[in-house]
């Protein structure tokens, strides 16, 4: 684990203030973060998607990184091409995939040939539950029961697990992160860049506006993830780890209580006792499937 | 020097000489024995690229996309199908400007699955922006390739090769290859940094959210440089002329004939025999679809002129013929004939041609 202190942090700002975000954006923290942790070696390939949006319109860029915008599916390919540019050209860069889950929906096909060549980059799916930019629909990634526009009674699949599938893809870092902990992104993204081929980055993205909850409590609801146990903070680059955030909560009487990050929400306000349950099972079981690869790898 | 080359072959060995540095496609047939001539190349180190096996059409013209925004020449080919599945990516690299060249290896479009010859997939490229240019033969395949990169780069236009599936993918014939020197000294290393580069610590932004008057005004300038593209094949300085069109029998024709690709040889056989019963008949062979070659036709002094193509916009007929009589000054017959693959020799072009010149020819030939 690379340690990350605050006051070592660059100062150098690669989001600019004043972009188009909403107010409590996950994704605006994700990216100020991804500055910090390798500023100028950036080079950002940002599919359609909220994104697109807080990259900013004509000349008013948001971004200090070199950025360019992609078709929906094709993003890792895009920057398959570019990284043999760099290569080629001798220069010094990381071409860096920004997309959310509904990208890894439809260029899902495009993700697994990527990390099956290991071609070179850095992938960051910025998980906020839903395709957000075209207004809050169900994807992969919705947390089971969720309510979203094309699920107004709640989403009725399995909230896909995208880490441990890249995981299974054999890629050469694989990492799940949160907006929550984002010295701990930071330091991910710092060990993922010193590793050479395909490295994959989910990263927990609880959104204001599509989830249902205050813009002040961004952090918090990520944290809560953490705590409830709903989202678990892990590594693998070569040997995989459950990162120390996470760590107390395999015991599950350290957990807060899952209602508390649940209840918090717009999504989830219909959920019956009985839904909570359920959910809390299959939180248990997905701790018995992490621990379990903690012994495996 | 002599080399005997399918089409397909052709492809490779221009792609080769023009010094491509980035390759990626996805295999399909009859396109497939390109990519596989570029794969050993590439392996046997005759030709210093970076081959990507990508996982589809899409990311194949999306990983040469991104190839080309970094500033490397770069290289892709497909057929039919692929070319439907890359489509998105073709209207992105167009608007993008990046002087990608494309062969498409002209097959049908299913169902029914059929790999067979006709040129709906190439034409469904038309309005995209990309420059079109279609061969008749492996040679013009060849030389095509190599004259694609140099325009491409000269206008910022994409630019792809269309050669007819089978018919000139696999067949073999003699191809007449320069020198490597007189490549290099016709297609000079790519200017990385046009229309511009994509590369680490330079904070650009491309293809995000702009005025709706940038995308117009991009059209337009699109339009305006596609207009241009005519004068450049004319003077490309290549060890061989080219042109928008070729003319055979023309200068005295009565009548005159509006084809492309690989057929246009049976039906100019079928034009030497018309002549030889003393009909003045001619043909005027697209070699191109964008640019238009609006100038050549309009220019066409005759009684009628023919057009026969291996497509049909369903509910409009003939997509050439319906180009053809927006710029034409003679009157214009539509006859489709060849989807499909379906096979049409000089005996029919023969009786075609005749029914023709006594105005009892329909609008299909099957
Ligand atoms: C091929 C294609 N289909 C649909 C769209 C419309 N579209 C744009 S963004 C988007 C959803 C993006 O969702 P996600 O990737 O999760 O990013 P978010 O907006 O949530 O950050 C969709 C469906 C598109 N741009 N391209
Ligand atoms: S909808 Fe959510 S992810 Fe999108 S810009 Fe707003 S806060 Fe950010
Ligand atoms: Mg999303």
């Amino acid at each position: 684990m690379v340690v990350v202190k605050i006051k070592d942090l660059p100062k150098e700002k690669f989001l600019l203030p004043g972009n188009t975000s909403c107010q409590g954006c996950p994704h605006a923290l994700g990216l100020k973060s991804l500055g910090m942790a390798l500023g100028d070696d950036v080079v950002l390939v940002v599919p359609a998607g909220c994104t697109t949006i807080i990259a900013g319109s004509k000349d008013k860029s948001s971004f200090k990184f070199p950025c360019l915008h992609v078709p929906f599916a094709s993003a890792p390919a895009v920057a398959t091409g570019l990284g043999s540019a760099f290569r080629r050209l001798g220069k010094k860069g990381i071409p860096v995939v920004w997309m959310g889950d509904g990208g890894s929906d439809i260029g899902f096909a495009t993700l697994s040939g990527a990390c099956v060549r290991k071609d070179d980059m850095i992938v960051i799916v910025s998980d906020n539950e839903a395709y957000m930019n075209t207004g809050i629909q169900t994807s992969g990634t919705t947390f089971w029961k969720a309510r979203t526009t094309t699920s107004p009674t709640g989403k009725r699949e399995e909230k896909k697990d995208l880490a441990l599938i890249m995981l299974m893809h054999k890629a050469d870092y694989v990492a799940t992160a949160s907006v929550g902990y984002l010295q701990d992104f930071i330091g991910k993204l710092r060990k993922a860049s010193e590793i050479d081929g395909f490295r994959f980055i989910h990263l927990h993205s609880p959104c204001p506006p599509g989830w249902g909850f205050d813009s002040s409590e961004t952090v918090e609801m990520a944290r809560l993830a953490v705590k409830c146990g709903a989202w678990i903070l892990w590594e693998f680059d070569g040997k995989f780890r459950i990162s120390p955030m996470s760590k107390p909560y395999a015991d599950k009487s350290k957990r807060a209580p899952l209602t508390e990050y649940l209840k918090k929400q717009r999504r989830f306000r219909h959920l019956s006792d009985e839904d909570i349950a359920e959910i809390e099972r299959r939180i248990d079981e997905q701790w018995r499937v992490v621990l379990a690869l903690e012994d495996v790898f | 020097m002599k080399k005997v080359l399918t089409g397909n072959y052709a492809v490779a060995e221009a792609v080769k000489m023009a010094r491509t540095e980035f390759i990626a496609a996805y295999p399909i047939t009859p396109q497939t024995t390109i990519v596989e001539r570029l794969a050993e190349m590439v392996e046997k180190g005759e030709l210093n690229a970076d081959f990507v096996r990508v996982e589809s059409e899409h990311s194949a013209l999306a990983a040469v996309y991104g190839a080309s925004a970094g500033g490397l020449r770069a290289f892709t080919a497909t057929s039919s199908h692929g070319l439907l599945y890359m489509y998105e990516m073709c209207w992105w690299v167009a608007n993008s400007r990046l002087p990608v060249v494309m062969a498409l290896v002209t097959r049908t479009i299913g169902p029914p699955w059929n790999i067979h010859t006709d040129h709906t997939d190439l034409l469904t490229l038309r309005d995209s922006g990309w420059i079109l240019a279609m061969s008749e033969n492996a040679q013009e395949a060849f030389d095509l390739t190599l004259i694609g990169f140099k325009v491409a780069e000269q206008i910022d236009l994409p630019f792809a090769v269309g050669l007819d599936g089978f018919q000139v993918s696999h067949t073999a014939e003699v191809v007449d290859v320069p020198e490597q020197s007189e490549v290099d000294e016709f297609l000079p290393e790519r200017r990385r940094n046009k229309p511009f580069v994509i590369e680490p610590r330079n904070p650009i932004t491309v293809g995000g959210l702009t005025t709706n008057e940038c995308t117009m005004i991009l059209r337009r300038e699109m339009n305006r440089d596609m207009e241009k593209v005519g004068d450049l094949v004319k003077n490309a300085g290549y060890v061989r002329d080219y042109d928008l069109v070729e003319r055979y029998r023309l200068d005295d024709a009565e009548y005159v004939v509006i084809m492309m690709g690989a057929w246009c040889g049976d039906a100019k056989d079928a034009i030497d025999v018309l002549r030889d019963e003393g009909v003045q008949i001619g043909m005027l062979r697209l070699r191109f679809v964008r640019p238009f070659p609006a100038e050549e036709i309009a220019k066409l002094d005759c009684k009628k002129i023919l057009v026969v193509e291996r497509d049909c916009s369903v509910g409009k007929g003939g997509i050439i013929a319906t180009e053809v009589k927006s710029v034409a000054n003679s009157p214009v017959q539509s006859v489709m004939a060849g989807l499909g693959g379906v096979d049409v020799g000089v005996d029919d072009f023969v009786s075609m041609f005749r029914r023709f010149v006594k105005g009892e020819l329909g609008e299909w030939w099957l």
